[in-house]
């Protein structure tokens, strides 16, 4: 059986096809004026990369967002139940998924099938997502990629007030003006970041083992943090960005009778 | 006084709310918070009075949504450890 | 509103008819806030003479200017003030003060001053904060919340928005109102999202003008929910920065159904003015106990 499991995030569009239960391809596209445009064009180029045909596609989810947007989608699963499903499957032992994105973040709390036991998000406020990061990338100047490497270097905390992304932005160019070195500013951003997850994460009770997904989870900065502030390891996949995709994939297998 | 620390931001409203004319200053509620979100001290909202009453500590005053997380499980919410300590019954919580 | 970058214009004023010689105890109040500082002189109480002015890097040099430029031309010097306040998000940045006091307690009692005796109800809406007081005849607060954590609802995130649009903050106001019908409210609150939000509508080709009202009366909604929290109650007083904001102010006012009061004072001076009266209260409390005594 082929599916396919299109995540429609507030920034990009992610889409996997399983085949037989495995990956075979995947598309990515940033949304920028057109969300239909961007689900078009990274589904086609998730096709094509499986060398396949849309044909041969039995059964399409729809997750994240803008979900809705996906017109030919055979159903839709809600973004809590498609990352702690993406996770389960990348890391069975997995029993607390943090799912952070760019504008949402989410603790999932899972059993040991996989079921989604209690969950908390954290939305419409960018300081507890990645639009968080991408601002303060922003302010120092910096690609936001880097941002994470950068902060690794970083041998001092210092402390961060500012709560709101906007007045974070004005205070991290206060510390650029006081001279504070940018890899100690790039780890207070991860650090403040990673509390307000962390305080998410309690709600639901943190049990191990611990995944990261999401956009967020590319940035290693972010996962020191985390790991810092939970004294813990975490597990995070390859493709983090990818979890949700490929947990509605998974959702179009078993629900596709 | 009707006192409202806390915020309000995209994501909700986190106001801890302490009623100052209930409040005898006794302190139980600092004693039972597990965060160190509370004191008792001066009313800095009423200068010329000198009695002594609950309030949020500044640095937690921007980020309450995280503070008193700890006691917000998502499932089976317990009683609110400040909110039971308080005889005077004069600490709410918005959320 | 005619002048332009209303934020940064200073000004100083001496009132007539009041002489700071024939007074018994003469008080200052000064409000360092995130923008502008204020400092204000009275004699006996009464509003003697005042500045505002921009608050720099150094907050305590800020305080200092204020104060000098308050002092310019009256004769007065600074051992002649039997007592200071500090006030504002810089207050314990005041060298020359007694004492600090909160903004809330201080735009109570300054409301009340500038305002009448009438008000019961003071939305100061600041450069970084919102503040919903609910006071008494007396000036004294009842009931207040301070949002000073989140930029949506304060001049920061004003300035955001204009900064987006690419027009003068000061021509926000005037322009929110001029458009054919009033469009749907910006639906993120958050600042960072309420930007990509009106990115969005202006590829959809949306004129500036409803994209700034758009964001206007999603500011009124917001600092409606922030005063149901501590109630609202007439007479009703805006003072600070965005109560110059024609757009707001006037979709705030039809969303309560409550006008606003009008006063000749500047609004800005509402902090300051309670500082100072607050110095005057405690003058009056040393002197009858000294009395007493």
């Amino acid at each position: 059986m082929i599916t396919a499991g299109v995540d429609v995030g507030a920034k990009n569009v992610k889409v996997l096809i399983l085949k037989d239960g495995v990956p075979a391809g995947r598309g990515f596209r940033t949304i920028g004026l057109d969300t239909r445009k961007a689900i078009e064009e990274s589904f086609n180029e998730a096709v094509s990369r499986s060398a396949m045909k849309t044909a041969d596609i039995s059964r399409t989810v729809a997750t994240g967002a803008g979900r809705k947007e996906v017109k030919f989608a055979d159903g839709e699963l809600t973004e809590v139940g498609a990352s702690a499903k993406g996770a389960h499957r990348l890391f069975g032992s997995a029993r607390t998924v943090i799912d952070v994105g760019a504008e949402e973040g989410r603790a999932i709390k899972v059993g040991a099938d996989g079921k989604v036991l209690d969950f908390a998000v954290n939305e419409k406020c960018a300081a507890g997502a990645g639009a968080f990061t991408e601002a303060m990338a922003r302010a120092l100047e910096v690609k936001v990629e880097d941002l994470g490497p950068l902060s690794l270097k970083s041998q001092k905390a210092v402390p961060m007030n500012a709560q709101c992304a906007v007045f974070a932005e004005s205070e991290v160019v206060s510390l650029i003006h006081a001279k504070t070195p940018k890899e100690d500013i790039a780890r207070a951003v991860h650090d403040a970041i990673s509390d307000r997850i962390i305080s998410m994460v309690r709600r639901v009770g943190v049990e191990k083992d611990i995944a990261v997904v999401g956009g967020l989870a590319r940035n290693v900065g972010f996962i020191e943090s985390i790991k810092r502030s939970l004294a813990a390891e975490v597990l995070v996949p390859e493709d983090p960005d990818y979890a949700a995709a490929l947990g509605a994939a998974l959702h179009a297998v078993e629900t596709g009778g | 006084m009707i006192a409202n620390y806390g915020y309000m931001d995209g994501s909700g409203e986190f106001f801890v709310r302490i009623d100052t004319g209930k409040c005898d200053g006794c302190a139980d509620c600092v004693a039972a918070c597990p965060a160190g979100v509370l004191q008792v001290a001066e009313d800095e909202n009423d200068p010329l009075s000198e009695q002594p009453v609950a309030k949020v500590n500044e640095d937690h005053r921007r980020k309450l949504k995280y503070s008193c997380g700890p006691c917000k499980p998502v499932a089976g919410r317990p009683p609110l450890p400040c909110v039971a300590a308080c005889k005077p019954g004069a600490i709410e919580h918005s959320w | 509103m005619a002048e332009e970058f209303w934020r940064w214009t200073e000004y100083r004023k001496t009132m007539d008819g009041v002489d700071w010689k024939s007074a018994e105890a003469l008080t200052v109040g000064v409000d360092v806030g995130s923008v502008s500082s204020q400092a204000v002189i009275m004699a006996d109480g009464k509003l003697y003479a005042y500045s505002s002015m921009r608050t720099g890097s150094d907050s305590p040099q800020s305080a200092q200017k204020a104060m000098d430029w308050a002092l310019e031309g009256t004769g007065l010097t600074m051992d002649k003030i039997r007592y200071t306040v500090g006030t504002g998000y810089g207050r314990v940045n005041v060298p020359f003060s007694n004492r600090a006091i909160t903004e809330i307690a201080c735009h109570a009692r300054g409301a009340h001053y500038l305002y009448g005796p009438t008000v019961r109800t003071v939305l100061d809406m600041g450069g970084q904060d919102c503040k919903a007081i609910r006071c008494d005849e007396k000036g004294k607060v009842l009931s207040f919340l301070m949002n000073d954590k989140c930029a949506a609802g304060t001049g920061r995130g004003m300035e955001v928005f204009a900064d987006l649009l690419q027009v003068p903050i000061a021509e926000i106001g005037e322009r929110s109102l001029d458009v054919d019908e009033e469009p749907r409210p910006v639906s993120s609150t958050c600042v960072v999202f309420a930007k990509s939000e009106a990115t969005g509508l202006l590829r959809e080709g949306w004129p500036k003008n409803k994209v700034i009202a758009a964001y206007c009366s999603a500011m009124a909604k917001r600092v409606v929910t922030l005063l149901e929290r501590t109630g609202v109650q007439k007479d009703f007083a805006i003072t600070g920065g965005i109560a110059k904001n024609s757009g707001v102010v006037t979709r705030l006012a039809k969303e309560l159904g409550i006008k606003p009061l009008d006063t000749g004072y500047d609004t800005q001076l509402a902090g300051a003015v309670g500082a100072a009266l607050f110095a005057q209260s405690i003058v009056k409390k040393s002197m009858s106990k000294a009395g007493a005594g």
